[in-house]
């Protein structure tokens, strides 16, 4: 039988029939209730709260943690609904990111009882959302130099600073907030609080104008004496180990995601060359188009094979952090290739609205960057490589 | 309350569907299989009934190894149990042949109170089954339902037509087919999706339905493919030529296709 061009390598015939399952009922429901939307979303800019109902009554928020409401599927199945959700936009995958693997992994994994008790079943259900603080305007890739601080006083907390590009900031409810407690002890005194985006003190503000993952809601949080219970920090974890672990799950789910995006558009590229018409025939049949399709079919698989296998690897639980970087390095890179050839396929059509493809290149952009660039993936798979920290 | 919903794999009406040249069956390989639509809709009219009051409900179907998948995004949506009949002998039935095994095996389920089904499939498109399995369970069938509402043991159905609504009435048990307007199905979701598989699927055969394989499939069917041809292409239409008179050359094409 001949290779299914949406699939070529069949590389989901290794999934379980409930995997295929899960990423039928994601990629049904985007298509039905998301992909209608998505064009007029990312022109104004928006993206809608009540999204997060149906998300949430399917399962997706948190579906990769156990119990508190939550879904409780392997990483694989995770990573295909990110995928799927990433094919209609970056943007929805963010949404899901943010929600499942920053704000409720950060609390699932590092809260105190009572901290899960009182946010996780409602942000399963995507009654409540959550969003993640970590990154400044001044602190990016090097996160241990964040100014932000968290001071004693009395039994209180009282919390100090800002935190730049945080997607759905303006729509939270909790805010997970990594804060320095003592500077003394440099990137050790780093520890997380969990923050009711209605505490006097705590204000988001949109950040307008972007260019790229317009059907996405980004914040800078700015944080003015926000007093907080003593009970509001994360009782057992500090330092840069708390944030990176949960940035850890939200690249995995990106290296996922990337796929979806890239296999949009090389499917985009694809149904254009077949239909569209020069010199007297589709520009399918030309050689340079083909050899786009080609080296676009590959690169979509051998980001489907990597994906795939690191899903397994997670799901066994011997996933290295420098084999995710390697997934989102590789992922996303390809899949901004992808995204470039396939406009050069769509011509002038390219650019426009009407087609996926410009919408997906220009996200790429931004997932190329957050959660880790480039840059630091390259960085983490050489300490890999050769015990060697290049970045310190 | 006991429900029994019937179901049916059906190729993908997307996917190109082919009969196969030998015995003039359904060429199951040519294309993707799915549940048909129209029984997602009977399966959450089966779960709306569940939801608002005690209902069990039970999935049925006839089919090869594949409709498995079928019966798993049915138990996946939240019905309770299923009932897969598989049998080589039942390849070929017609509709009265596939009735005759449905109503045996809806027999297995207990005394069941309700029988709900798509009021026709996406592939053979014969319409009947609900008549017909009404006609051999010795119960009243309500066709082409677009609401239903059940109490007090009574099931009360409207059926909309081109001339206006028929409110159709029956005591249980009943079966009752299904219309395209009759809701909006579910998603499952990932937990219903994780729950199927750990859900109870009775399989059967013929034989522990009591019936003989002379009784069902290519033999037993009173209907017979002699031969079939594809559908033509489609043809290029009619230009209508606006001189002034679009408009009124548009409506009598209309009223001579009897559509205005």
């Amino acid at each position: 039988m001949a290779p299914d061009p949406s699939d070529f390598l069949a590389v989901d015939a290794e999934l379980t029939a409930e995997e295929r399952d899960i990423r039928d009922a994601v990629r049904d429901y985007a298509s039905a209730e998301l992909a209608p939307r998505i064009s007029e979303w990312y022109e104004s800019n928006t993206l809608p709260r009540d999204i997060a109902k149906g998300l949430g009554s399917l399962g997706l928020l948190g579906m990769h943690l156990e119990g508190y409401g939550c879904a409780g599927t392997n990483a694989t199945s995770y990573g295909l609904a990110c995928r799927e959700l990433e094919a209609v936009d970056s943007g929805l995958r963010s949404f899901v990111s943010v929600q499942g693997s920053l704000a409720m992994f950060a609390i699932h994994r590092w809260g105190s009882e009572a901290h899960k008790q009182e946010w996780l079943p409602r942000m399963a259900t995507g009654e409540a959302l959550g969003c993640f603080g970590l990154t400044e305007a001044d602190a990016g890739s090097d996160p241990g130099s964040m100014r932000t601080r968290a001071r004693h006083d009395g039994d209180d907390w009282v919390l100090d600073g800002a935190k730049m590009w945080i997607t759905n900031g303006t729509l939270a409810e909790v805010a997970v907030v990594w804060a320095q407690t003592d500077p003394d002890q440099g990137s050790k005194g780093i520890r997380g609080f969990v923050v009711p985006t209605d505490t006097p003190g705590f204000t988001a503000n949109e950040v307008k104008h972007k260019l790229s993952l317009r059907a996405s809601l980004t914040a800078e949080l700015v944080l003015e004496g926000v007093r907080l219970p003593a009970d509001a920090v994360f009782p057992e974890v500090t330092g840069l180990k708390g944030p990176l672990s949960c940035l850890n799950e939200a690249r995995y789910g990106i290296l996922w995601g990337a796929v979806g995006a890239a296999r949009a558009c090389y499917e985009a590229a694809l149904a254009y060359a077949m239909s569209r018409e020069q010199f007297g025939r589709p520009i399918a049949g030309f050689q340079l188009t083909q050899r786009k399709l080609a080296e676009m079919v590959v690169a979509v698989n051998q980001a489907s094979l990597t994906a795939a296998r690191i899903g397994r690897l997670k799901d066994a639980h011997e996933l290295h952090p420098a084999q995710v970087s390697f997934g989102k390095m590789a992922n996303v890179h390809a899949a901004l290739d992808v995204a470039r050839t396939a406009r050069t396929v769509l011509g002038g059509n390219g650019i426009t609205l009407e087609y996926p493809v410009f919408r997906h290149m220009t996200n790429l952009e931004t997932v190329l960057t957050y959660e880790g660039t480039e840059e630091m993936h390259t960085l983490s798979i050489g300490q890999a490589l050769t015990g060697l920290p290049a970045f310190r | 309350m006991n429900i029994v919903v019937l179901i049916k794999q059906v190729p993908d009406t997307w996917s190109e569907r082919k009969l196969s040249d030998g015995d003039k069956t359904l060429d199951r390989a040519s294309s993707d299989a799915v549940l048909d639509e129209i029984n997602e809709r009977a399966v959450e009219e089966a779960l709306k009934i569940k939801e608002a009051g005690d209902a069990e409900v039970t999935i049925l179907t006839a089919g090869p190894d594949r409709a498995t998948d079928a019966i798993r995004k049915a138990l996946s949506m939240g019905a309770d149990k299923a009932v897969h009949v598989n049998d080589e002998a039942i390849h070929g039935s017609d509709a009265i042949a596939t009735a005759k095994v449905l109503a045996k095996a809806i027999g297995t389920v207990g005394d069941v109170d309700l029988v709900l089904a798509g009021n026709e499939a996406t592939d053979g498109r014969s319409g009947a089954m609900a008549g017909m399995l009404g006609e051999l369970l010795g119960w009243p069938s309500l066709t082409h339902a677009n609401e239903l509402t059940v109490e007090n043991g009574t099931a009360k159905a409207k059926r909309e037509t081109d001339e206006g609504t028929s409110d159709l009435e029956a005591s249980l048990p009943a079966v009752v087919s299904v219309g395209e307007k009759i809701n909006e199905p579910r998603y499952p979701s990932f937990k219903g999706i994780m729950a199927a598989k750990k859900k109870p699927v009775t399989t059967l055969g013929i034989a522990d339905l009591g019936l003989d394989a002379s009784e069902v499939g290519l033999a037993g069917s009173l209907v017979q493919v002699d031969s079939f041809a594809p559908r033509p292409p489609k043809s290029g239409g009619q230009k209508v030529e606006d001189e002034g008179d679009g408009g009124a050359k548009i409506a009598e094409y209309l009223v001579g296709q009897k559509l205005i």
